[in-house]
């Protein structure tokens, strides 16, 4: 192991990621992302109606080549095995309601919308929590703390559908600062994503703010902050440097369930502004009955939680040395 | 573990400042010459023979034109047919075009309407959900149902200039179902080249006023003016970018704060809210649209008469339109809306004129006929859809029933609005509310529904012999005025069986800015942007 002592700090990184631990948990993933697939599929179908149940009727004749075209005329389990072929082949199929496009070119045309809000707010989640959280903890039980945490105890009980069009009301429409919906023509800018981005923050500011908080506190009362203490060390670099690590990694546990909870907040936030990402696209596609779409956007977001879920416990295992993966 | 601690608060401190400085702060208005409208709902598809739906109409009524087209009234004017002339017998109709260019400078032939035509009603072009419409041309219902070849039927071209069409029967209301989307010229030599993905705006070529740039499904549709199109000189917009998006109340706000021009809705039941956000911008104007109820004539205890009209006379349509809708809807005691084109005065219920109590007795007294009273309740399932003002209307009309007797005793279910529509095409349900919106102006379009061949589009199943006698006698008559008279007798037939029991005719629900120009109610809600201007700002005082 002599050749690790003089590399590089992202060398050491690298060489502590656990790649075993990784590989097997992406393996683990198929079935995991196979099941989804299936009970997605199946539910889909089970739900009345189909794409064409509109208050037209097709006549017969177009209506079975309408099918045929898109196999929906083959028995069920064989449109479930189609299925799967072409989508491990990459393929998620056309469209069944937006006949100019494909199942791919509607998901890419939300994706970078969803990513950058998603990615947007995550970071302010994560940020502003840790920040509060910290703050809370140091300043226990003084107004600071109870003002912080009640904030904190709002933003989880106050859904997004609400904030959302609060929020655009106050600062789009009677303040004038920032739009009050939608996007710039296509362009992603900062007056179009700052409201969706905070709405979509806010319940995990106050999620991440409570779990950094407690965590904070039990890690102050330890042996090892009561020594550096003790041994007159700056109060700020007691915080900073040997306890903000410590506590910070039931946030770090807590990305995983984050993710889920921002992707499935885009999905109303999306609706509420107006935002043309792939939340807007699963609701219009489920409501249609657009079951390629529809399945598209769940192996999109199964795939990401799996992915992020996985990210979550490889920095653990980073940030705290007495995690083995092993 | 302290470097990478490092790392990752780096990292997103970095996101946070990029976050910070994604976009300049740039609140200005949109350009003038740019229309900003509200759609409502994603098109299907922006191909005129895929499309379905008034939101898709919007765009693609606005690159498109047929034979004829509409002005801002919505009334049918000449568009590509310069001249045309009819038969004697009303069936063939020949239509002279105008010299007339596609926007990639090639020109439009009677060819491009036969190839259209075909193309509309073959089969094989998948989803083509409106065919039917066009059923009055000769051997369209056979080449629609693959019993004969798409060169059968009766659309061709006598030579590049002429065009002639055979119909079935005569039909006085032809210029107004050759406006309608399915009627429009699609481009023959690029259609045959790139095959389905010829509305991609890379190849997208058009004829009309203006073309398709950018499409951003979910987003926004913009296009810019078609410089080949006859007055693109003219046009006040040189851009239109449609939103299609379904939440009205985010619409209204994007109406406050300037980034819109024109909704398609707004929230219903908030007329008033809306009129003091937006003075001047709510256009309510009657609609060729009915919501009714509907009942299953074939199924107990809607297959007695004497059951439905008992409930269409409980109906407490005022209640509906004027305590619960509040957005101008008119109670209904017609099944086809007023003032459609030649059909001056609709029928009506013959007990319209009656008092509410004087009616609850009544229909008490013909349920009573029908066997029910205390020993035998009247009881059954009123199914209504999950969208719009239906769930707020269905309790009400539950309380109308309720109000006859103790012993009727409806229950109500939302339902889906989409399994709703399956299971009246299907007749499994006892009676459920529907609507229907004309897809062009003209009585029939309302009546064929009850017409026992009409098939799944019949919810209620009715059938009746004298009812169907009567629109093929109105179909056959050239003379406008007895026709109307046909058609009169024909929906008192339906009324009196209360086959239907209309509610309400609906109205536009259109937020228009007051400055734009060229805007007109109009009872089909289609608007042309190539007939709006905006109005020049007052100087600064």
């Amino acid at each position: 192991m002599s050749d690790t002592v003089n590399a590089s700090p992202l060398a050491r990184t690298i060489a502590r990621i656990p790649w075993g631990f990784a590989a097997r948990r992406l393996i683990a993933a198929i079935p995991t992302m196979l099941a989804i697939v299936t009970i997605a599929f199946f539910m889909m179908r089970a739900a009345p109606g189909n794409p064409y149940s509109t208050e037209r009727r097709l006549t017969p004749e177009v209506e079975a080549n309408l099918k045929a075209s898109l196999g929906l005329d083959k028995p069920l389990f064989q449109q479930y095995l189609d299925y799967v072929g072409n989508v491990v082949q990459g393929d998620l199929g056309p469209s069944m309601r937006n006949k100019d496009k494909t199942v791919s070119e509607l998901i890419g045309d939300g994706l970078p919308v969803s990513l950058t809000i998603g990615a947007f707010s995550i970071t302010i989640a994560i940020f502003a929590g840790v920040g509060l959280g910290m703050v809370a903890a140091v300043r226990q039980n003084s107004p600071t703390d109870y003002s912080v945490m009640g904030l904190a105890m709002l933003g989880i009980s106050i859904p997004t559908f609400v904030t959302g069009p609060m929020l655009s009301l106050i600062f789009g429409v009677w303040l004038g600062w920032v739009a009050a919906g939608g996007l710039d023509l296509g362009r992603m800018t900062f007056e179009t994503l700052i409201l969706p981005i905070i709405t979509l923050a806010l319940p995990q500011i106050a999620i991440i703010s409570r779990l950094t908080r407690a965590s904070m506190i039990e890690v102050l009362r330890s042996n090892y902050i009561r020594t550096a203490r003790a041994r007159g060390l700056p109060e700020r670099k007691i915080l900073l440097r040997h306890a903000a690590p410590a506590a910070i990694l039931p946030v770090v546990s807590y990305l995983g369930p984050a993710t889920v909870g921002i992707v499935t907040g885009s999905v109303v936030v999306e609706r509420v502004f107006g935002l043309p990402g792939v939340g807007q696209s699963f609701i219009d596609g489920a409501l249609t009955r657009d079951y390629p779409r529809v399945m598209g956007v769940v192996i999109l977001y199964g795939g990401l939680i799996i992915l992020f879920n996985l990210i979550a416990d490889i920095l653990y295992a980073l940030l705290d040395p007495k995690v083995r993966y092993e | 573990m302290r470097p990478i601690f490092h790392r990752l608060w780096s990292v997103l401190l970095a996101g946070l400042i990029l976050a910070a400085c994604g976009g300049p702060s740039n609140r200005d208005a949109p350009p003038e010459s740019q229309l900003r409208r509200g759609i409502g709902t994603s098109p299907d598809s922006l191909d005129p023979h895929q499309a379905e739906g008034t939101w898709a109409n919007d765009v693609i009524g606005d690159m498109f034109i047929g034979l004829f087209t509409e002005n801002e009234k919505s009334e049918p004017i000449p568009g590509v047919a310069e001249s045309w002339t009819v038969s004697d017998d009303g069936l063939v109709w020949t239509f002279k075009l105008k010299p007339w260019e596609w926007s990639d400078g090639v020109p439009l032939t009677a060819d491009d309407f036969v190839f259209s035509f075909r193309r509309l009603l073959d089969p094989k072009t998948t989803g083509a959900v409106y065919a039917s419409l066009q059923y009055g041309i000769k051997n369209a219902r056979e080449v629609n149902g693959g019993e004969l070849p798409p060169e059968a039927l009766g659309v061709r071209a006598i030579d590049p200039q002429t065009l002639e069409i055979t119909l079935t029967a005569p039909a006085p209301y032809l210029p107004g179902l050759l406006k309608h989307y399915t009627a429009f010229a699609v481009p023959k030599h690029v259609v045959e080249t790139v095959g389905e993905k010829w509305t991609d705006p890379a190849n997208i070529v058009v004829n009309g006023p203006y073309k398709l740039v950018e499409w951003r499904t979910g987003d926004f549709i913009r296009s810019v003016v078609n410089e080949r199109f006859p007055g693109a000189a003219d046009l006040c917009f040189k851009e239109l970018v449609y939103y299609p998006r379904s939440d009205h109340d985010a619409m209204v706000r994007l109406a406050q704060t300037g980034d819109i021009d024109m909704n398609n809705s707004f929230p219903t039941g908030q007329l008033a809210e809306v009129e003091r956000k937006l003075p001047g911008w709510p256009r309510i104007s009657p609609m060729m649209a009915t919501t009714y109820i509907v009942a299953n004539t074939k199924r107990a205890p809607f297959d007695d008469t004497r059951v439905r009209k008992a409930l269409a006379m409980a109906m407490d349509r005022e209640f509906v339109t004027d305590v619960i809708l509040k957005g101008g809807q008119i109670p209904s005691y017609n099944f086809v809306p007023a003032g459609m084109n030649g059909y001056p005065e609709t029928a009506r219920f013959t007990w319209a004129d009656m008092p509410r109590d004087q009616r609850l007795a009544e229909a008490r007294a013909l349920l009573e006929q029908a066997g029910y009273g205390p020993s035998r309740p009247l009881e059954f399932e009123f199914i209504h859809r999950s969208t719009g003002d239906n769930p707020r209307i269905a309790p009400a009309l539950q309380d109308s029933w309720a109000t006859i007797a103790d012993w009727v005793r409806p229950q109500i279910r939302q339902v889906e609005t989409q399994v709703l529509y399956n299971q009246l095409q299907q007749k499994d349900y006892e009676i459920a509310d529907t609507g229907w919106v004309a897809d062009y102006n003209d009585a029939y379009n309302f009546l064929y529904l009850l017409d026992s061949r009409t098939g799944p589009m019949n919810y209620g199943d009715y059938s009746n012999p004298a009812y169907d006698a009567l629109l093929d006698q109105a179909n056959n008559e050239l003379d406008l005025t007895k026709r109307a008279a046909l058609l009169k007798q024909a929906e008192q037939l339906i009324l009196d069986d209360a086959a239907v029991m209309p509610l309400l005719n609906r109205v536009t629900q259109m937020l228009v800015n007051p400055d734009i120009t060229g805007y007109a109610d109009n009872p089909e809600d289609i608007h042309r942007a190539w007939f709006m201007c905006r109005k020049p700002k007052a100087p600064a005082q």
